[in-house]
């Protein structure tokens, strides 16, 4: 099959004839055809992208006596079935007390108009912020250190709001990393990953009774 | 123009720039395919704009959108001693081969007490394997493989990680290794409370920080509108 034919000259008697043009020529097609098997073996099989991940870190549990801190400015999800987000803003309150009315929860959807443009209203300063900081930063007029620490000291700013997302039985991981995923997208300083109370589950059942 | 009349055969054409080509590309392939064996389960994670690799030294639980979990570790030295250590917790005795065996298979979800069989199983036998239950995490029947898997996982991963570490700033070298670090791989339909199950043997055991394993979005700031209603 391949034609190495090395020996082809060397039948003659007379030696000077040996060197002849083809003798040298090796027929290359099927090596050429194993490299292009491998090859789309290879292309067919890569994985090109490892896979990304989220950092997360959740909350240590508090110690058993602790009460837990009263949150200032707590807007709080619900995540619920069918791809729904119940929230609420400020403390929860099962009843009218003397500090304000009971709690009502509304509703968002996970469409860009819904929860990107509350979150985006709720954040703004913080957003406007980290987005000058962020431009600045791309132009090289801040040095990367210096860049992180303004970002850090904006996202840990008092008065912004803390997010915190709560799910019921139902709710999916997806939701939860749609939510947190979305949080980021709006540059959020704060948020975390809280159990349900009852009292809310509750009142999301009821919620989603009513409809 | 040319006065030269085409004879019967194909025309001669010169390939060598292909095959250059063909080879450079099959070399290049081969130099970067990194061969891994089948999940025991395909997990379709949700997307985010979450832009960190994933650490290539890990400690992975898996969960399916049926809750099962799955667990394993990306280091063969730290997997093989977890399993010598689980075998004597549990009292299920492995032969030397077994956890040589073990040390080269993807993430398991059995119970340890099948782990041997499931280890002789052939490659093909696995995908149907019975008992495929996933890892055990009950806390009312006390039987939390889970808990001592990662405990037990995570201890000998940061032992085989400060092992290498100072063997090589030993010979006066920088290290390169990363610490290992914990990740959770779970499905877009997977229901959150089973995830929170994992969680908490992770927080259990005072870990915190973990990689929530996402794909890629591409745009960046679309997220994808649930169904309307």
């Amino acid at each position: 099959m391949a034609e190495i034919q090395e020996g082809g000259g060397g039948g003659h008697k007379g030696g000077k004839k040996r060197a002849k043009k083809q003798s040298t020529r090796v027929d290359m097609t099927p090596m050429v055809d194993l490299a292009f098997l491998l090859l789309t073996f290879f292309v067919l099989t890569a994985t090109f992208s490892k896979p990304k991940s989220m950092e997360l870190t959740f909350p240590a549990p508090p110690p058993p006596d602790q009460k837990p801190d009263e949150i200032k400015n707590g807007i709080t999800f619900l995540l619920t079935q069918d791809d729904r987000i119940f929230y609420y803003e400020g403390q929860f309150r099962a009843a009218d007390d003397d500090k304000g009315k009971k709690t009502s929860l509304s509703e968002l959807n996970f469409s860009q108009e819904s929860l990107h443009k509350y979150l985006l209203e709720k954040n703004k300063t913080m957003h406007d912020q980290i987005r000058a900081l962020d431009d600045k930063h791309k132009k090289n007029l801040l040095p990367d250190t210096t860049f992180k620490r303004l970002v850090k000291q904006a996202k840990s700013d008092k008065e912004s709001y803390t997010f915190l997302i709560k799910t019921d039985d139902q709710a999916t991981y997806k939701n939860v990393i749609d939510v947190i995923d979305e949080l980021n997208i709006n540059v959020v300083g704060k948020y975390v990953m809280v159990d349900i109370m009852k009292p809310e589950l509750d009142m999301v059942k009821e919620k989603l009774g009513t409809q | 123009m040319s006065k030269k009349p085409s004879k019967g055969g194909a025309p001669a054409l010169d390939m060598t720039p292909m095959v250059d080509l063909a080879f450079l590309l099959v070399t290049f392939f081969m130099l970067t395919a990194s061969f891994r064996m089948a999940e025991p389960v395909t997990v379709d994670p949700p997307s985010s704009i979450g832009q960190v690799d994933l650490p290539d030294n890990n400690i992975l639980v898996t969960v399916d959108d049926k809750g099962r979990a799955f667990f394993g570790i990306s280091n063969p030295t730290a997997k093989m001693a977890a399993l010598r250590e689980m075998s004597a917790k549990y009292k299920v005795p492995f032969t030397e081969e077994q956890i040589k065996k073990f040390s080269g298979l993807p993430s398991i979800g059995v119970d340890l007490k099948d782990l041997p069989r499931y280890i002789d199983a052939k490659e093909e036998q696995r995908k149907t394997f019975q008992p495929q239950k996933g890892i055990p995490l009950d806390t009312i029947i006390p039987n939390n493989q889970l808990k001592d898997w990662i405990a037990l996982g995570g201890k000998n991963a940061v032992l085989v990680y400060n092992d290498a570490k100072k063997k090589v700033e030993d010979l006066n070298q920088d290290f390169k290794g990363e610490k290992p670090r914990y990740a959770i791989k779970a499905s877009s339909k997977t229901k959150y409370i089973y995830v929170k199950d994992v969680v908490k043997n992770f927080t259990d055991l005072k870990i915190y920080q973990f990689n929530l394993i996402t794909s890629l979005e591409g745009g960046g700031t679309v997220i994808n509108p649930g169904p309307s209603k």
